[in-house]
Parts: structure tokens; C-alpha cells; sequence
């Protein structure tokens, strides 16, 4: 029951992942995916092996790591909007190549 | 050994060479030439002291019952090719290298000491270069002795070269004039030309006979015409090829025709320089060649047609040309290529059939002969020229005219050499054109007859050249210039020597000296040829006269009565515009051109357009790395999506 | 070690000692960077005069091995890589004239600007791997030098080279590369064939020994072998890096190039793919014949209508060197003798050419022969230079350029195919093409009136200019006047080579 939500999640995460064009976007939707999962972890815990605890210090741990690893992106996205007075990444192609 | 010296020969000219060439630069100008010359005084003295105990030495050995012995004074292995193939550099002493000894030490040194006068200005101050003059001089003087001492004919290719080099030095030793750079590089390259078939014949003549060595081949001349065993190639056997290949180098070198237009223009050189080289010495060198190996030409009467044929209609087509040229140099350098292929034909017509090769061999005592007295004579010819031109600042004979009042010395000298040119006797070139012609009516009466006409021509236009240059009319001093008149004694003296020997040379019994086979050839003159040659001359000499000793119409006329064959002959029938059409129109552009051109478009374009697919296939591919995360994960996820398809199929099925 | 107490190796240690006394040095002293590269090339020309006479003296004392002086390391044992040495006669002329070339070449660069401690790491590091190819008989090693003497090359073109020289230097190294590619493949199949029982091998000697390649491979790796050397050797129609390279290379950079790296592709020909596979050898010449004879006769006439000197000379490079690898295919001692006396006489040649060009490029600002006229007033040395380099070149009796060919066109000669017969006087009638094109750029580029008022002003070469090519003047002339002494080393080298090849082919042997 609880993992329909998560895979709707992921799905939505996966989805915004690909088609949005904006970096805070496809960072909300990266998040999406990494919450989906968290659920995930915390669901087969309990379902599968209800007296450990692994998958809940995994699921907490990754929100952890998921608070540092969106302060660090939304730094980079601050500098280059900064630099490049934009936020769009087909437009930020100097880069490439 | 009387003839351990010898080796001072080389040594001395190749000292003064790199001594003058290195450190003359430091030293005075006057002193240079002076040095130069004292030391081709000594070497002088050396040649004529092993020539002449060469000649009439007795404890050597030269003369083993009656028969002239060579001598191999020096042998070093220069350059290792195979086990049996090896060069070596050494002195070789025979009667005719004996002889050349003479003729190159004696008018080398003449012409270092007239050229102390010549290279200076009317003040007696030298002009530039003048150290780099005496050096040149040496080095081909030493180049010349190397050749003619040669013990083997790799020797004697290398020593072609050298001297084709000196004479390239030389003819543009005037290196600013554009002329003088054309006409020696044309030189070297056409010689070189002819060096390249010289070059073919020693391959194919050594493959086969294991053997560089002149003694060696002259030892058996049969067993060496044999070793290839009846090998033939296109109808001619091996050897034949060889000996006709190595008569090309020859006739490069010798000016014979088609590989004659080198030698008009080397006139560009100092004109003791043409005296030097392109008269007296380097031109025989290939008359020298044919001679060295006369004993494998004569039995080989394939390759010695081909030479008769080659030296008798150079004879007349020099002689011809000779006739119309207005520059003195150029009529005197045709004139020189004529007597050239006089001495070729003469080599031509002996033979070993029917009186053996003793007595057939007349033709190679008088070619001999004729190189001696021709070389010395001509000399002369060229040296007076030079004389001349240093006074008048001119080639050309219309600036000339009636100098006899002003240089009799010269004119004089001059006469005496047209005299001994044309044959009239006691002057030397009588005697020894005699004898060619006698050889060549005993090999056949047509021979004998077309160099009796090639010999009235000859007579007709040196005289056309002396009256033109000392009679025909006044001379006409120009406003500001000194007249004319005989130049100093370094100047004067050394055609007064070459004109006593043109008048005494023709007195040496050559017959007693060289011969083909080293035995004593006895002559005997022969009355009517003798006779109707002298005849000829006269009537040439009096055809001359008649007109252009004194100013007249005539020879306008005749010029405007035969206008395309005088036109033809004066740009020498078209012969320079030959060469040029072929070198420059079809080797330059049809060949050189193309093959830049394929070299840049075909195969550079070949590797250029390996590396542009290269890179247009990589910027075709570099789409695909598009930077963009969407797309990988787009690609990522339709990719796990598929493989879960995949294992939910095959677990399922 | 025991392995230094070898001579050999320190034609490794002494280049590359100095490349750390010249990392040592700031990069402005331009005096401690010369003293340094002076110091390091004259020390090689000592090592490799003091070769010489060790190698004569070996040979005097009846050490008649096939290589001598050898030693070996092994630093790979998996692959069996050693680090094998030893040298034959080839080997100690060739080293001696790279060592000559060296000393030459710092001179000619005494000048060089910018980066001048850069340009001279750079440098030597290109003659680490060339004495290091000169100096082993291990495959791999081998290999691995002759990559050590091509990447330098792209820097010293791209960085201090002149006109069109970042095309240049990227042709060069890449086709050089490829024909690396194929010797790559060319030298793993010979390992992996080098021994019938299983003892692999990457030694040159131990293989040729073992004789063990089959014949159907030996057809497939000789043409990689060959052509991967015969890039190198500019063989057609693998010669465009050439002249591009040539015309954009700094004057010291052409001079090694042509001098030295040139012959190791002549040399590895030689020393891999035709001792190592006599059979494909014999088979396969008549293909690579035709081409090197067609390099001959082509480089010879392309040249003649270039216009700009360094692109003469190259072109001549390619028909001199062609020549070298059409007389390596003759198969018989004398015409492969006659093959390193043209790769010393050559080298030298070349070197002298290309250090001529240098210096009065250097003054004209201009390679172009129409844009030059005279020059022998102006600068006499520097013109007496160039004459003297273009009759060694044409082929004048003393200098060393007739020695070596006369010695490749008698040797050819020796065979009696009609086929080789054929194209040896094709192969000859180069030597009046190479009078054309050293005469006319003779006269125009140094006889004549002078062409440009500016050039009146100009000088004549400096003691450095003087001293770098003197050194070579002298050598030319040496070779050219003593030819025997160098014969002697070489000849006896061959020996082996023609007596494999005497199994397929109708060698002559002397």
C-alpha cells in the first residue's frame, strides 16, 4: 500500500528529471526521486525485516546526506546564475565540448 | 723508382687548391697569383721530368724489346665496392698519359701566368676574386693530371666529375653576371648527362668483368669482350652497349654532337679559363677516354661506327657553324669542337683487321698526335683571343677590325696558329691532320674525303676570323678609351712559347713515342694526300682572303644570296632552342609540374582527407556525448525499463 | 648494476643527465642552459668517437660476434622485455653521426628564442630516444625509444616552428603514429612468433636465430614492419609529413630530423624486417622496390620546381633517403653498405643543408628563392657553405654524397635480375636531376645580383654558425675522402642479413 505512493513519486521525480529545463526544477524533482526511495527503504524495513532498524537509519541518513547534497547544487546554481544571469541548462552550454 | 715523385703531381695542385682557397682570402691578391703560379712552375718541372724519363730513360723498364711498357707508380685502395671490385687511386704512366702530362702542365702554367696579366685591370690591379681564380685553377689542373694518370676507369669517372666541377667553378667565375650562371650551369648538367651513361657503361662493363682495373683489361681485351658471354640486348651484344654508353660519357665531355651545346656557351668564362679548359685539356678528356680503352673499342666495331659516325658529322657541323659566327670566342669554341671529332674520327678508323693492330693503329698515333699539337696551337688561339679582349673590352669581331697596326705581337701569334690549324706545312697541325687523313683514306676513300673538306673549311674560317679581327678595315678607337695595343710580358711571353711550338711540334716523331701497342710506328708521309690536303688549306686560306682581308660586298652578298642556311648556321641550327624546348617545355612543365602538383593535391590531399573524415566523423558522433544529464537519464531509464521487459518476459515464459 | 658497466647505456644516461642539469637551470640563464647542452653534446661525441675505436678495437682483436658489447636488464619479465644492448658496425656509424648531428645542432640553436631551456629539454630528450633505438636489439626497447624520438617533435615543430607549423606538426606526428600503429602490430606478431618452443622472445638476434616466424605470417608482418619503418624513412607515398614538417621545423629540429630520425627508419628496415623475415623479404621486394624507386626519381624531380629551400631540400631528403631503403632491398653487401654510407652522408648532408637555410633565414626572413639573389656577396661563408653541401649532395668526388651512391649503384648492379637491373638505372638517372635542382637553387639563391637592396646589410655567419657547420663540412669531406675506413665497420655488419636472405633469394655473397 504504501509504495504506490513512492513509485507515483519516483515517477514524477523521473519525469521532471528529464523534461524540466530549469535547475532548481530538476533539483526539486532529483529530491523527489531521493524521497521516493527513502520511502522505499523505510516500507521493505518494516515489511521484511520489522526487528532490525537498518532501513530506518538508511532512509534518515539519506535525508541527511540529501540536505548537504541540495545545499552544495542550489550553491552551484546561485554562482552560475551569478555568472550566467540564467538558470536554464540548454542555454548554459559553455561547458560542452 | 725514378717515378716515386710522381705522386707530387697530384699533391702540389690539390695543396695549392685548398691552401689558396683557404687562406689566400688573408693574403695579398698579387701574392696569391704569384704563388699559384710558382708552384704550377714546379709541378711543370715534375711532368716534364717523368716525361721525359718516361720517355728516354733506360733502367726503368719502360722498354722491354721494343715495346713501351706502362708503369703503375702508385696504387691505393681508395673505396671497397665488392672483394674484386675495388677502387683504388694511383698513377698510372703510359705514352699517352705521359704525354697528357706534358700538355696539361705546360698549358695550365702558361695560362696561370698569362692570367696574372689577364685577371688584373689596364693598371695592373687584380680584380675580385682573384685568389678565388688561382684556387680554381688549381684545383682543376690537379683534377686534369688525376684524370689522365688514372690507373682504372672508376679513377677516371671520379676525376670527370672533379674536372666538370672546376669547370663549372670556372665558367662562372663571374658568378653576378646571369649569363655566366646559365651557361655554367648548363655545362655541368649536360656533361653530367653524358657522366650518368659514363656511369651505366663502368656498371654493366665491370659487372662482367669483375674489374675496375685498365691493366686488367687491356691485358686480354678478347677474354674481357667476352665475359658476358654473347649476352645481347636489343640486337647488340652487352659490351657493345657498354663501350657506346661509355663513348656518351666521352662525347659529353669531348663536346661531340648531340651533347655539343655546352661548350659555345662556356665561353662565358675568363678567357684563359676557356684557353685552359674548354680548348686544350678538359675537351679531350673523352678523346682521352676512347683512347684509354682503344684496345676494347677496336674490337668492338659495333661501338667504334657509332663513334666514327658521331666524330665525322660533329667535324663538319662545328665546321660549319664555325663559318658564320661573329663572336671570336664562340667561332673558336666551334672551331675547337670540329678538331675535337677529328681526333674522335681518327680514333675511329684504325682498326686490326687486315695489318694488325700495329699498323691500323695509325689512326690512334695521329689522333694522339693531333691532341698534342691541337692542344697546344689552340691554346695559343684562345690565349691571343684573350689578349685581344682585354684590350677591346669585346667579343665581338665588329669591334674589332685592323688591329694588326696595333698588337703585331698578337697578330702574329695568331696567324701562326690559323697557319698550323689549317694545316700548312711545317707548321705543326700539318703533320698530325696529315696522318689523320691518311688513316682515314685507308679505312675508306669517303672518310678520307669528307675531313679533306672538313679541313678546307677549316682553313677558310680561321682565316675569316684572323682578317676579320686584324685586317678588313681601320680600326676605329672609341672616344675615351686608350687604343689597343700588346699587353704586358706575363701576357706576351706565353704566346710567344705556344707559337714556337706550333711551329716545331709537328717536327717530334710521335711515332716513336705513342703508339697503341707501345711498339715504335714508323710513318712514312704519303705524297697525294699529303699534297691535295695542303691544297685544300690553300684553297680555303685563299677563298678567306678574297673575301674579307680588305673591306667588300661580298660576303654580305653571299650572306643575303643563302640567308636561311647562314641563319641557320649562325643560331647553330637551332640546337640551343632544342634543348631548351625539350628541358623547359616538356621536363619542367609536363613532367616537374605535374608531379608537384599530384604530390601536393593527390597524395597530401589523400592524407588531409583521411584526417577531415576523421574529424567530421568525430563531429558527427560528438552529438551523441550532448552534455545534457536529461538525456543520458532519459536513455538510462528507457534502457533499465527495457531490460525489466526483458527479465519479466524470460522469467515469465 | 652490472649492466652499467656497459658503455652503451650512457648514451642513455648522458642525455638525459642533462636534461636534469637543464631542468636545474633558471629558465633565463641562458649561459648555464648552453654550458649545460654544450657540456652534454660534446660528452656524447666523446662516447661515440671512444665507441668507435672500442668497436675497432673488438673487431682488431678478432671479436668477430655479431653484436658486440651487449648486455641485458631485464625490467619487464612477463613480456620478456629486456632492456638488451649491443652494436654491430651499422649501429656504431649511425650513433656516431647522430652524436655528430647533436653537437651541430645545439650550436646551430645557440640562439633560440623563446623558452630556450624548454626548447633545449625538449631536444634532448628526441636524442635520448634516438641513441637509445641506435643502442638495443630488444624489440620492445627498441619501440619504445623510437616513440620517446617522435613525441618530442610535435613540440618542438608546434612550439618553435615557423609558418603553417601547428598543421605541420600534427601531420607529422600523426602519420609518424600510424606508421607506429602498424610497426606496433608488426612487432607483437613477431613476439608471438619468435621462438618454435614456446621460449618467447622480443631479442632482435635470439629471433633471427630462432628463425621461427612461418612463412604465411611472415608475409602478412613484413609489409607492417616495412611500411611502419618506411613512413619514417619518408618512403612513397608516406612522405607528405615531410616536407611540411621540414619547412615548419626550427633549424635545429630539421637538421635532427632529417640527420638522425630519418635513419632510423632506414635502420629499423634493415635491422627488423628484413633480418627478421628474409622469406617475406624476398618475396615482397619487388612491391617496395618500386616504390622507393619512384621516391627517388620523384622527390628528384618535385624538387625541382620548389620554391622555397626547405621544401627543395625535403624533397631531395625524400629521393636521397628512398635510396637508402631501394638499396637495403638490393640484398647484397655492397649495396647495403652503400645504404648507411648514404644514410651518414645523408644525415650530415641534410643537416648541413638545413642548418645553412637556418642561418640565412634567419637573416633574410624569407625561405623563398625568388625573394633571393646574390647572397655569396653578402654572406660568403654561409654561401661557400651552401655550395659545398649541394656538391655533396650532387654527388662531387670527396665529398661523401658520390661515395655512397656510387657504392648503392655498382652494388644494385651485382644482381642479376633484369627487374633490379632496370630500376638501379632508373635509380641513376637521379643524379643528374639532383644537379638540376642544386644548380638552379644554387644560382639563384647565391650567384647573380643581389635582389633585395635591404639584404646588402646583412652579415656573415657568427663563430657558432661557423663552428656548427664547419663540424659538418668536415665530415662530409672526411666520409668522402676516406670512404674505406667507414666500409671496413660497416660491411661486415651485413654479413648475416645476406646470409638469411641467401636462403630465398640469389644473393651474391661476397
Amino acid at each position: 500500500m504504501y509504495l504506490i505512493p513512492s513509485l507515483i513519486m519516483f515517477g514524477c521525480g523521473v519525469y521532471g528529471f528529464i523534461t524540466r529545463k530549469n535547475m532548481i526544477a530538476i533539483l526539486i524533482s532529483l529530491e523527489l526521486m531521493l524521497n521516493s526511495v527513502d520511502i522505499n527503504f523505510v516500507v521493505f524495513n518494516r515489511f521484511l525485516y520489522p526487528e532490525q532498524l537498518d532501513g530506518m537509519f538508511f532512509a534518515l541518513f539519506a535525508i541527511a546526506i540529501a540536505a548537504a547534497e541540495t545545499a552544495v547544487a542550489i550553491a552551484i546554481i546561485i554562482n552560475v546564475y551569478r555568472v550566467a544571469k540564467k538558470v536554464d541548462i540548454s542555454e548554459i552550454t559553455k561547458l560542452k565540448f | 723508382m725514378a717515378f716515386d715523385f710522381s705522386i707530387l703531381v697530384l699533391a702540389i695542385p690539390l695543396f695549392m687548391f685548398l691552401f689558396l682557397g683557404l687562406v689566400g682570402v688573408k693574403m695579398g691578391k698579387k701574392i696569391t697569383g704569384v704563388v699559384g703560379t710558382i708552384a704550377m712552375g714546379v709541378t711543370l718541372f715534375i711532368c716534364y721530368s717523368i716525361a721525359l724519363t718516361y720517355f728516354f730513360g733506360t733502367d726503368q723498364g719502360q722498354v722491354v724489346n721494343g715495346v713501351r711498357q706502362s708503369i703503375l707508380a702508385y696504387d691505393w685502395n681508395w673505396l671497397t665496392f665488392t672483394d674484386k671490385l675495388v677502387v683504388k687511386l694511383g698513377i698510372l704512366l703510359d705514352p699517352i698519359s705521359a704525354m697528357m702530362l706534358i700538355v696539361i702542365s705546360t698549358i695550365s702554367f702558361l695560362v696561370h701566368l698569362f692570367s696574372l696579366g689577364y685577371m688584373s685591370d689596364e693598371y695592373g690591379k687584380p680584380e675580385k676574386g682573384f685568389q678565388r681564380y688561382y684556387s680554381f685553377l688549381a684545383l682543376f689542373t690537379f683534377s686534369m693530371l688525376g684524370l689522365v694518370v688514372a690507373t682504372n676507369i672508376f679513377q677516371m669517372f671520379i676525376f670527370f666529375e672533379m674536372v666538370g666541377v672546376s669547370s663549372y667553378l670556372l665558367i662562372g667565375f663571374y658568378y653576378t653576371s646571369p649569363a655566366a650562371i646559365h651557361a655554367s650551369k648548363k655545362a655541368f648538367i649536360v656533361t653530367r648527362l653524358a657522366d650518368l651513361f659514363f656511369l651505366v657503361g663502368i656498371m654493366i662493363l665491370s659487372y662482367y668483368t669483375d674489374t675496375f682495373d685498365f691493366n686488367a683489361l687491356m691485358a686480354s681485351p678478347e677474354s674481357a669482350l667476352s665475359s658476358a658471354h654473347g649476352q645481347t640486348f636489343m640486337g647488340c651484344s652487352v659490351m657493345a652497349w657498354a663501350l657506346t654508353f661509355i663513348f656518351i660519357g666521352g662525347a659529353g665531355k669531348s663536346a661531340m654532337y648531340p651533347l655539343h651545346i655546352w661548350l659555345p656557351d662556356a665561353m662565358e668564362g675568363p678567357t684563359p679559363v676557356s684557353a685552359l679548359i674548354h680548348a686544350a685539356t678538359m675537351v679531350v678528356a673523352g678523346v682521352f677516354l676512347v683512347a684509354r680503352l682503344f684496345p676494347l673499342y677496336v674490337l668492338e666495331q659495333g661501338a667504334m661506327n657509332i663513334v666514327l659516325v658521331v666524330g665525322a658529322f660533329t667535324a663538319l657541323y662545328a665546321a660549319a657553324i664555325a663559318c658564320v659566327q661573329s663572336d671570336i670566342k664562340r667561332a673558336l669554341a666551334f672551331s675547337t669542337i670540329s678538331q675535337i671529332a677529328y681526333m674522335m674520327t681518327a680514333l675511329a678508323v684504325s682498326s686490326n683487321v687486315g695489318e694488325g693492330i700495329h699498323e691500323g693503329g695509325l689512326g690512334y698515333m695521329a689522333s694522339m698526335f693531333h691532341l698534342f699539337t691541337h692542344a697546344m696551337f689552340k691554346a695559343l688561339l684562345f690565349l691571343c683571343a684573350g689578349a685581344i679582349i682585354h684590350a677591346v673590352h669585346s667579343n665581338e669581331n665588329s669591334h674589332m677590325h685592323g688591329l694588326h697596326k696595333y698588337m703585331p705581337i698578337t697578330s702574329i701569334a695568331f696567324l701562326i696558329g690559323c697557319l698550323a690549324i689549317a694545316g700548312i706545312p711545317p707548321f705543326a697541325g700539318f703533320f698530325s691532320k696529315d696522318e689523320i687523313l691518311v688513316a682515314c683514306y685507308e679505312k675508306s676513300p669517303l672518310w678520307g674525303v669528307w675531313m679533306a673538306i672538313v679541313a678546307g673549311m677549316t682553313a677558310f674560317y680561321m682565316f675569316r676570323i684572323y682578317y676579320l679581327i686584324f685586317h678588313w678595315k681601320k680600326h676605329e678607337v672609341k672616344e675615351g678609351h686608350h687604343a689597343p695595343h700588346d699587353m704586358q710580358w706575363t701576357m706576351t711571353l706565353p704566346l710567344i712559347i705556344l707559337a714556337v711550338i706550333s711551329c716545331v711540334a709537328g717536327l717530334i716523331p710521335f711515332g716513336n713515342f705513342v703508339t697503341v701497342d707501345g711498339k715504335a710506328l714508323e710513318t712514312h708521309t704519303n705524297w697525294p694526300v699529303a699534297i691535295s690536303s695542303v691544297c685544300i688549306a690553300l684553297v680555303g686560306i685563299g677563298l678567306a682572303t678574297k673575301m674579307y682581308y680588305k673591306e667588300n660586298k661580298l660576303p654580305a652578298q653571299l650572306k643575303s644570296k643563302f640567308n636561311g642556311l647562314w641563319t641557320a648556321a649562325y643560331n647553330r641550327f637551332y640546337m640551343d632552342e632544342l634543348y631548351q624546348f625539350i628541358t623547359h617545355k616538356i621536363i619542367f612543365q609536363k613532367v616537374c609540374k605535374p608531379i608537384a602538383w599530384f604530390d601536393r593535391h593527390i597524395i597530401d590531399g589523400t592524407m588531409n582527407l583521411l584526417a577531415d573524415m576523421t574529424t567530421s566523423a568525430s563531429f558527427a558522433i560528438r552529438k551523441l556525448q550532448s552534455g545534457s544529464i536529461q538525456s543520458y537519464v532519459l536513455v538510462y531509464f528507457l534502457g533499465a525499463i527495457l531490460l525489466a521487459a526483458v527479465t519479466m518476459v524470460i522469467v515469465l515464459i | 648494476m652490472e649492466i652499467f658497466s656497459n658503455i652503451l647505456i650512457y648514451f642513455v644516461i648522458v642525455p638525459l643527465l642533462t636534461l636534469a642539469g637543464l631542468a636545474l637551470c633558471r629558465n633565463k640563464g641562458i649561459g648555464a642552459i648552453r654550458t649545460v647542452a654544450v657540456t652534454g653534446a660534446s660528452a656524447l661525441m666523446i662516447l661515440a668517437i671512444t665507441l668507435v675505436v672500442m668497436f675497432l678495437q673488438e673487431r682488431g682483436a678478432g671479436n668477430d660476434a655479431e653484436m658486440i658489447l651487449t648486455a641485458s636488464w631485464t625490467w619487464y619479465a612477463p613480456l620478456n622485455i629486456k632492456l638488451a644492448l649491443g652494436v654491430d658496425g651499422v649501429s656504431v656509424v649511425m650513433i656516431l653521426l647522430s652524436a655528430f648531428i647533436v653537437f651541430a645542432g645545439v650550436f646551430a640553436s645557440w640562439k633560440m628564442d623563446p623558452l630556450p631551456k624548454q626548447f633545449f629539454l625538449w631536444f634532448f630528450l628526441l636524442s635520448t630516444g634516438v641513441f637509445g633505438f641506435f643502442i638495443s636489439i630488444d624489440l620492445f626497447t627498441m619501440f619504445m625509444f623510437y616513440e620517446v624520438a617522435l613525441i618530442p617533435m610535435y613540440l618542438l615543430i608546434g612550439v618553435w616552428g615557423s609558418g603553417n607549423k601547428n598543421y605541420s606538426a600534427m601531420k607529422l606526428t600523426l602519420m609518424l603514429m600510424g606508421g607506429s600503429a602498424f610497426l606496433m602490430l608488426g612487432i607483437l606478431g613477431i613476439y608471438f612468433h619468435s621462438s618454435a618452443d614456446g621460449n618467447l622472445t622480443m631479442n632482435v638476434l635470439e629471433i633471427a636465430h630462432n628463425n621461427a616466424i612461418p612463412e604465411n605470417w611472415q608475409l602478412f608482418l613484413f609489409p607492417m614492419t616495412f611500411v611502419g619503418f618506411g613512413v619514417l624513412g619518408a618512403m612513397f607515398p608516406f612522405h607528405t609529413w615531410s616536407p611540411d614538417g621540414h619547412a615548419s621545423a626550427p633549424t635545429a629540429v630539421s637538421m635532427l630530423h632529417a640527420g638522425v630520425l630519418m635513419k632510423l627508419g632506414g635502420y629499423g628496415c634493415f635491422r627488423i624486417a628484413i633480418y627478421l623475415m628474409p622469406f617475406a623479404a624476398s618475396e615482397l621486394s619487388w612491391i617496395f622496390l618500386t616504390l622507393t624507386g619512384i621516391s627517388i626519381v620523384y622527390g628528384a624531380f618535385s624538387a625541382c620546381v620548389q620554391t622555397d629551400l626547405k621544401y627543395i631540400n625535403a624533397y631531395s631528403s625524400v629521393s636521397h633517403c628512398g635510396m637508402v631503403l631501394f638499396a637495403i632491398l638490393m640484398f647484397n653487401q655492397t649495396a647495403m653498405t652503400g645504404a648507411v654510407l648514404q644514410m651518414l652522408s645523408h644525415g650530415l648532408m641534410t643537416a648541413l643543408f638545413f642548418a645553412l637555410i637556418g642561418m640565412i633565414y634567419g637573416r633574410t626572413h624569407t625561405r623563398d628563392i625568388r625573394d633571393m639573389g646574390g647572397m655569396m656577396q653578402i654572406m660568403p661563408f654561409l654561401g661557400v657553405g651552401y655550395v659545398i653541401a649541394g656538391l655533396a649532395s650532387l654527388g662531387l668526388p670527396g665529398l661523401s654524397g658520390f661515395v655512397a651512391e656510387m657504392t648503392i649503384f655498382i652494388g644494385s648492379y651485382e644482381n642479376a635480375d633484369v627487374f633490379r637491373r632496370v630500376l638501379t638505372i632508373l635509380g641513376t638517372s637521379s643524379i643528374v636531376i639532383t644537379a638540376v635542382y642544386i644548380l638552379r637553387v644554387v644560382g639563384k639563391l647565391l650567384f647573380g645580383a643581389v635582389q633585395n637592396e635591404h639584404h646588402k646589410q646583412l652579415t656573415d655567419a657568427n663563430w657558432f654558425e661557423r663552428l656548427s657547420t664547419t663540424t659538418l663540412m668536415l665530415s662530409v669531406a672526411i666520409i668522402g675522402c676516406f670512404p674505406n675506413f667507414f666500409v671496413d665497420i660497416i660491411r661486415d655488419s651485413f654479413l648475416p642479413v645476406v646470409k638469411a636472405l641467401g636462403e630465398f633469394f640469389p644473393v651474391v655473397i661476397q
